[in-house]
């Protein structure tokens, strides 16, 4: 295929580009790109790659018929343009809508099987695949057991899931984590009832493109009563040249259970734009609870602005149950674009929503990024924490909406969002949309813009800090609350990612 | 945001409405007619789908004839602003009244009406008449401004180069039932000079007003609007003006019941040291729909802009509050407060806002704030265990909470006016 010899040229360029990139220090650091064979569905998008994708993923009809209503419907669509960011039209048929590593042609038994170029890509990444992950500060820490912490872990490398650790304890738990093709045929009841039914396949623009061709993702089910053993996380990587990512996460918590999730991301530094349109669906019943934490690092183009990814992404919960509660919180640092609103939908009594975010935005990237939260059942309560950082020629957005229904009696929201500027070439903005319709809700939001301390950063400085580590350190304490409420394993990484982000953005 | 061109209906509608144009008119006039004319067919009448008008439906502000409405009882109580010995300027039905106005005349105010100063070829108000509301159409557009622009026939231009020793108070009355009235009006304050405009309302069965102030360096512009108060009508109000370099320019409007009240306000901050202070009270009680869409542009370095609006709604009253400040790169050391709250008395009323910041400076102090919900219970409580009637302390804290935006003016004789008002709307609709 000729797509692949263009992606071996781009190795000898993209090793140049990295030595280059290493030389100057603190640049992007997961820019490489592993070598392995990739096999792809033709450029483009119509109902045969849809059909193919199916076919590839060995999927019954019922859910083929279910893509292929998604892609017509998507061909009625517009993009949508009401988000602050600007980017060159996409040419949705210049795209690979499916990619995956040819090694993985026949599903491996075990890790032992995986090639072990993919798994030197992850300990790359810093994240090991193998039984166990330690992290530093784990031991010790407040709350946290003295033993090690377990992760479990379902990497995404490019649209297969490769390999998922854990299974054995899982199953014993009653707990279901897979690739969402592996639930399709292991578990079709589940993945029935509950696919769509948070993010219809007709929402938006780009959750229905996602509908119509995700090639993969990851299933979480904790039966009634669960506490998940230990935190699942899942690591997606964009790898191919001009493979759209379109990454499907469903995760049903049932009544009264317990999971916490955790996303990361990184891609290689690339110089075309790339596409990612993920759906996540989250379901909590009666009682259960889940937390949903991201760090998104990826690609996010260079100082100009070439290259980068664009992040389009739905993200909802449905907190069905009474008494459920769903926490988000994601800190964004890559991509050129980010579209992205982790939502909650209150539905049950009593529910509970949170939105912990940073964003922070350097160089030319833009992110529209916020949250909604809409309260139906009675008494529900939701609490929005958004901290955004700007610096370069970056444009940070948060959108969020807060809407009180007529008999959601007695809610209560809490809304802050702060901004941070840094240098006078960036922008902050804030556009939050209110909406209580009834009068026993009490709804608070309050917003600041603010520009770094200069007698904070002239303190740091006096005790013998660099201009950037001083930097780093007053936006570390702006961001506070939001770092206190990652999982500690995130945490670590959260704020060098801060410190990293924000790079060459002083001086 | 670059605004998509108008759909097609939205632009039969505006072409419709422009049918009405008035012909002739000085060349300057001639002119600003036909841009706003252009700009208005860019952008088609609004509709439910625009951004800015989610919360507010515009139909009745966009028929071609306007929803009729029965003219007030008459005035009940005292005349508004009387205690301020006002300069009183008489429009009934968008038509000049000039027995029931007193002589125009007023030291260090130039006055003229739009319709008398229509034929001339030169006058200073063309470099005002249209100019910052064509600037205010970004980043919200406001297409019956555009209307009003392309459209009004008469207004009111005042040209103030001195201290006007006394208010100019603009009163407006209906007669009748389908009145649609449409009045500009523009005032430059030149630089160091002084102003105080009052207005009072109702005017029309519909009103669609635009108000377009140019303060010089160093002016200052106060204005304070009464609208409602038994008023049938729609209105769609718009304050467009540009503040100089240490200019002053405070509002406030108080609107008492109507069933449609759209305040659009554009203010940009651009000369250093400017100060724009905004500020409203809405009553509605019933069939009430309340509708703030402000813009803040600060422009120049070293500004200070403040919004205070609050609203008290029951019985299926609706509020709605879209505010911007929006601070261009330039404008380093600007200092922005919005504040935005709405209180419910009854599980029927709504409070919609989106309260926005735009930001695009770094060394800038700029907040914004917005609350919604019922009477505190233990505010409440505590006054009835200091033996207070509870309707009586009802009224108490829905006074207390409209304080802040009466207190945005600065004349304490209007704030006394105002709050007098503002009591007996509370009594007459307690319990």
């Amino acid at each position: 295929m000729a797509a692949l010899d263009a992606t071996r040229t781009r190795d000898g360029v993209d090793a140049q580009t990295l030595r280059t990139v290493e030389a100057m220090a603190g640049k992007y650091k997961h820019g490489w790109e592993t070598d392995i064979e990739t096999e792809f569905a033709p450029k483009g998008l119509n109902e045969d790659i849809v059909r193919l994708i199916s076919e590839k993923n060995g999927e019954p009809a019922w859910l083929l018929d279910w893509r292929l209503a998604a892609f017509r419907r998507w061909q009625q669509m517009e993009e949508p343009t009401w988000a602050m960011v600007h980017y060159p039209a996409i040419d949705y048929q210049d795209q690979y809508y499916y990619a995956r590593p040819k090694a993985l042609s026949r599903k491996p038994r075990s890790l032992d099987e995986v090639d072990p170029r993919l798994l030197a890509t992850y300990a790359k990444l810093g994240i090991p695949l193998r039984e166990q992950m330690i992290l530093a500060g784990v031991e010790g820490a407040e709350g946290a057991p003295a033993a090690a912490r377990k992760v479990a872990v379902d990497a995404v490398f490019d649209s297969v899931s490769v390999g998922t650790t854990f299974k054995e304890e899982l199953r014993r738990a009653g707990v279901i984590f897979c690739a969402i093709s592996e639930a399709v045929r292991e578990h079709p009841e589940l993945v029935r009832k509950y696919l769509g039914s948070v993010v219809p396949p007709t929402d938006n623009f780009f959750a229905t493109l996602n509908s119509a061709v995700f090639s993969d993702g990851s299933f979480v089910y904790v039966p009634p009563g669960v506490r998940c053993p230990m935190e699942l996380s899942t690591y997606f990587r964009i790898n191919a040249e001009n493979t759209g990512q379109f990454e499907r996460t469903l995760i049903v918590a049932d009544r009264g259970a317990y999971v916490s999730y955790l996303e990361g991301c990184t891609a290689p530094r690339r110089d075309t734009h790339q596409l990612h349109a993920a759906v996540v669906e989250i379901v909590a019943l009666d009682d259960a609870e889940v937390k949903y934490a991201t760090v998104q690092n990826w690609y996010p183009g260079d100082e100009e602005g070439r290259g980068g990814i664009y992040n389009f992404v739905t993200k909802r919960a449905d907190c069905r149950g009474a008494r459920s509660k769903v926490m988000w919180t994601q800190v964004e640092t890559g991509s050129a674009i980010t579209w992205k609103y982790p939502s909650c939908i209150l539905r049950g009594d009593d529910s509970q929503g949170e939105f912990y975010s940073i964003a922070i935005a350097n160089n030319a990237q833009q992110a529209d990024t916020g949250t909604k939260m809409i309260h139906l059942g009675r008494n529900t309560r939701s609490r929005i924490v958004s901290k955004g950082i700007s610096a370069g020629r970056a444009q940070n957005t948060y959108r969020g909406l807060v809407s009180v229904h007529p008999r959601a009696a007695g809610s209560r929201n809490y809304t802050q969002c702060d901004s941070l500027l840094i240098g006078n070439r960036c922008g902050a903005h804030t556009v939050p949309y209110i909406e209580v319709r009834n009068s026993s809700s009490r709804v608070e939001h309050e917003a600041t813009t603010s520009k770094v301390d200069e007698d904070q950063l002239f303190y740091c400085r006096s005790r013998g800090m660099s201009e950037e580590e001083a930097v780093a350190l007053v936006v570390n304490g702006f961001c506070r609350e939001v770092l206190q409420a990652l999982p500690m394993e995130f945490a670590m990484e959260a704020q060098s990612l801060v410190a990293i982000s924000l790079e060459g953005s002083v001086g | 945001m670059a605004r998509p061109d108008a759909r097609p209906d939205a632009r039969h509608a505006a072409e419709s409405r422009l049918a009405a144009a008035p012909a002739g008119g000085g060349a300057w006039l001639r002119a600003a007619r036909e841009a706003a004319r252009e700009r208005l067919l860019a952008m088609g009448l609004p509709g439910r789908r625009d951004e800015y008008w989610r919360y507010t439906d515009p139909a009745d502000l966009t028929s071609a004839e306007a929803p009729a409405a029965a003219p007030p009882r008459a005035a009940d109580g005292a005349e508004p602003f009387a205690a301020a010995e006002p300069l009183r300027l008489v429009f009934v039905d968008g038509l000049f009244d000039p027995a029931a106005s007193d002589p125009p005349e007023l030291a260090g105010v130039q006055i003229e009406r739009l319709a008398e100063a229509a034929p001339r070829d030169l006058h200073w108000a063309r470099d005002l008449f249209g100019a910052i509301e064509a600037r205010g159409q970004t980043p919200v557009p406001r297409p019956l401004a555009a209307l009003n622009t392309a459209l009004a026939a008469d207004g009111l231009l005042l040209r103030v180069s001195g201290r006007a020793e006394r208010p100019v108070a603009l009163v407006r009355r209906q007669a009748a039932e389908g009145s649609d009235v449409m009045l500009h009006h523009c005032i430059r304050i030149e630089p160091g000079a002084e102003l105080t405009l009052l207005e009072s309302g109702p005017g029309g069965a519909r009103t669609t007003d635009v108000l377009e102030v140019d303060v010089g360096d160093g002016g200052r512009f106060h204005h304070v609007r009464l609208q409602g108060r038994d008023h049938g009508g729609r209105v769609a109000a718009h304050l467009f003006a540009r503040v100089g370099a240490a200019a002053q320019l405070r509002a406030f409007t108080l609107t008492a019941d109507g069933p449609l009240t759209r305040n659009e306000a554009y203010v940009e901050l651009a000369g250093a040291g400017g100060l724009a202070h905004l500020a409203g009270a809405a009553l509605g009680d019933g069939a009430f729909h309340h509708d703030d869409t402000v813009v803040l542009r600060h422009i120049a370095p070293g500004c200070e802009s403040r919004q205070v609006f609050k609203k008290v709604l029951k019985n299926g009253a609706a509020g709605v509050f879209q505010g911007k400040i929006h601070v261009l790169a330039q404008a380093q050391k600007t200092d922005g407060y919005q504040i935005a709250q709405a209180l419910l008395l009854d599980e029927a009323s709504q409070f919609l806002a989106k309260p926005e910041l735009e930001i695009y400076a770094d060394d800038v102090k700029c907040s914004h704030g917005s609350t919604v919900g019922a009477i505190d219970p233990v505010a409440l409580y505590y006054l009835r265990s200091r033996g207070v009637p509870r309707a009586r302390a009802e009224a108490l804290l829905v006074q207390a909470f409209l304080a802040e935006a009466v207190d945005e003016i600065a004349d304490p004789t209007l704030a006394e006016d105002i709050r007098a008002r503002l009591e007996a709307w509370v009594a007459r609709h307690s319990g």
